[in-house]
């Protein structure tokens, strides 16, 4: 089974955002970047697949140079080779950009089964698998949390709100992972030291036949115009030193005759 | 043309669902600021008698598919029926919650339109005649304002935080649409629908979320948050350390990897509050904590603070939550 997935390079989740001194991005100084969780899960899920079914897991993202470190981690977890996407055009991609770039570098493998997260943290968009499954004509299933793929077959649990749908179909298909999926590896010493053997391609908009218009800040459809911090919070009515019956009954008293939210 | 708003109407089990209504409501709001139509557009099963409901003021028409071959969600056939809907009405602007079904489907049909999307907004504005959306990115840790270049263009809106009108039951004319293909034939089809364990109350969906993290020690001990959730009438959430013990599904999961919540009321139990979580519910309207550590991160925004021991703490306010509710 040949298996490609999608990596996103993101701010690592603890990261305190600040904003840029553009007004409209984050501020990258002191930022550790680490691969999206939620691609994690696809990228193990696709090594789980290939150790039970042999085949080849090839790893994509789309990025600048800070990327290859992303690329090299998957590679050392067990990818068998990498291809980056990086061309100046590529910068400012949204969404379509985005699904261009990938669907581009993904078509002519002709994989089985495409594997991403649900979506990346940060700009938490979710939309690069529906688009790309589009842009391919493949069919697609996203937020899954249990995969099974036979012979030219898989079976999926979707979830959704208080329930999981179950989506059964054939491959090639794409699949954008939900967390509970599986528990992902560390790269060992060994993948790490292997990982450096490993090919990784990089490639431009001249290599997969794309014009630059369609994608980057000039094929953008959607922009960030402002990037601001929510408005703080700030603490409120604190019950100290009260009995927990008295503390409680104040408290559902609050609730109803101040906050009015019961 | 560009102006002209239509709005995706899901409906789930045969229900229309609540946060359509709520984009629907916004989405009269927009047409109505930039001089367009109102459209709307259901797919589902078994709707047809609570058509009355899809209802907004200068609703124009609903454009509906009413058949038990979309009874459960079929993404292509969905995409498809989305996508030819504004390609025959001409709309500019497209509307869906972003709930699980319009997380899906918005992108499928936006990339069969070479649309742009914002998604999971939680506030839009017209200004000289465009349309901006603003929506929480890093988890909510930040919020970006959207800007869009062509057309169409598509949104998704946060369910429970945009308005949603009370209207008299609506009139607006209904236009029958076929199912484009058979699903039988689908490379990849929706075969059932599953109630998750327990089939609670979805802490994206609740207007009150009731969560454990940490304190509550072992997963025997949920059962106090299940409990004053239900006595709330709301859900029950975790925290990640609560999830990756093992004590609870992920499923019930608030925070960076898991829901980003915006109920009108969190109440944060035994959670102290690390940045991945609050990036997750700081959006909700009223916060409670209760913690015994006073010092805990949770207390710098929560509206309502009890520093005290959960155990005792809890049983005491379901009881009172119920006595309340018993009175009134």
């Amino acid at each position: 089974m040949k298996i490609g997935v999608c990596i996103k390079q993101v701010p690592d989740t603890e990261t305190k955002v600040k904003v840029a001194a553009d007004g409209r991005s984050l501020d990258a100084a002191g930022v550790t970047f680490v691969i999206s969780p939620y691609d994690e899960y696809a990228l193990e899920e696709a090594l789980r697949i290939k150790e039970k079914q042999t085949g080849e897991v090839v790893v994509f993202s789309v990025g600048d140079e800070r990327t290859g470190t992303s690329l090299r981690t998957a590679l050392a977890m067990g990818a068998d080779r990498a291809v980056h996407l990086k061309d100046a055009a590529f910068e400012g991609s949204d969404a379509v950009g985005l699904s261009r770039i990938l669907a581009a570098a993904l078509k002519p493998e002709a994989f089985d089964l495409i594997l991403m997260g649900k979506q990346a943290v940060g700009t938490d968009r979710g939309q690069i698998g529906p688009r790309v499954a589009e842009l391919l004509g493949l069919p697609h299933v996203s937020v899954v949390t249990h995969l099974e793929v036979g012979e030219g077959s898989f079976r999926a649990h979707r979830e959704i709100e208080g329930a999981h749908e179950i989506v059964e179909g054939a491959t090639p298909a794409l699949v954008t992972a939900q967390k509970g999926l599986n528990e992902p590896r560390y790269a060992s010493l060994k993948g790490i030291l292997a990982a450096k053997k490993k090919e990784m391609k990089v490639l431009g908009a001249a290599d997969l036949g794309i014009d630059p218009a369609t994608v980057g800040h000039a094929g953008a459809r959607t922009r960030w115009e402002k990037l601001e911090l929510p408005p703080a919070r700030t603490a409120g009515k604190m019950l100290k030193d009260m009995e927990p019956a008295a503390a409680a009954h104040e408290l559902v008293r609050l609730l109803r005759e101040e906050a009015k939210v019961i | 043309m560009a102006n002209d708003v239509l709005v995706f109407i899901e409906v789930r089990g045969g229900q229309i669902k609540r946060p359509s209504l709520e984009a629907l409501s916004e989405g009269s709001r927009t047409a109505k600021a930039l001089g367009g139509k109102l459209i709307a557009l259901a797919i589902g099963a078994g709707f047809s008698g609570q058509m009355g409901s899809i209802a907004a003021p200068g609703l124009e028409k609903i454009l509906a598919a009413d058949d038990e071959k979309v009874a459960l969600y079929q993404p292509e056939i969905y995409a498809a029926l989305l996508a030819d809907a504004v390609r025959k009405t001409g709309c500019g602007i497209v509307f869906l919650s972003a709930t699980a079904m319009g997380k899906d489907l918005g992108p499928r049909a936006a990339a069969k339109l070479e649309a742009g999307l914002a998604a999971d907004c939680t506030h839009l504005d017209v200004e000289a005649g465009k349309l901006k959306a603003k929506r929480p990115v890093y988890s909510g840790k930040a919020i970006a304002t959207v800007v869009f270049e062509g057309s169409p263009i598509f949104v998704s809106l946060r369910p429970n935080v945009f308005r949603m009108e009370e209207v008299p039951a609506g009139s607006a004319p209904v236009e029958k649409l076929e199912i484009p293909g058979d699903p039988a034939a689908l490379r990849a089809r929706t075969v059932s629908l599953e109630a998750s364990e327990g089939a609670e109350l979805d802490v994206s969906e609740a207007s009150i979320v009731v969560s454990g993290g940490r304190a509550m020690k072992g997963p025997e001990n949920f059962a106090l948050i299940r409990d004053l959730a239900k006595a709330l009438g709301g859900a029950m959430g975790a925290s990640r350390a609560a999830v990756d013990a093992g004590w609870i599904d992920h499923q019930y999961q608030v925070g960076q990897t898991g829901k980003v919540v915006s109920p009108n009321l969190y109440v944060a139990i035994g959670i102290s509050g690390a940045i991945q979580h609050l990036a997750g519910m700081s959006s909700s309207k009223v916060i409670v904590a209760i913690n015994k550590d006073p010092e805990a991160p949770i207390f710098k925004l929560a509206d309502y603070g009890i520093v005290g021991d959960l155990y005792e703490i809890l049983p005491r306010l379901s009881e009172e939550v119920r006595k309340l509710k018993g009175q009134s």
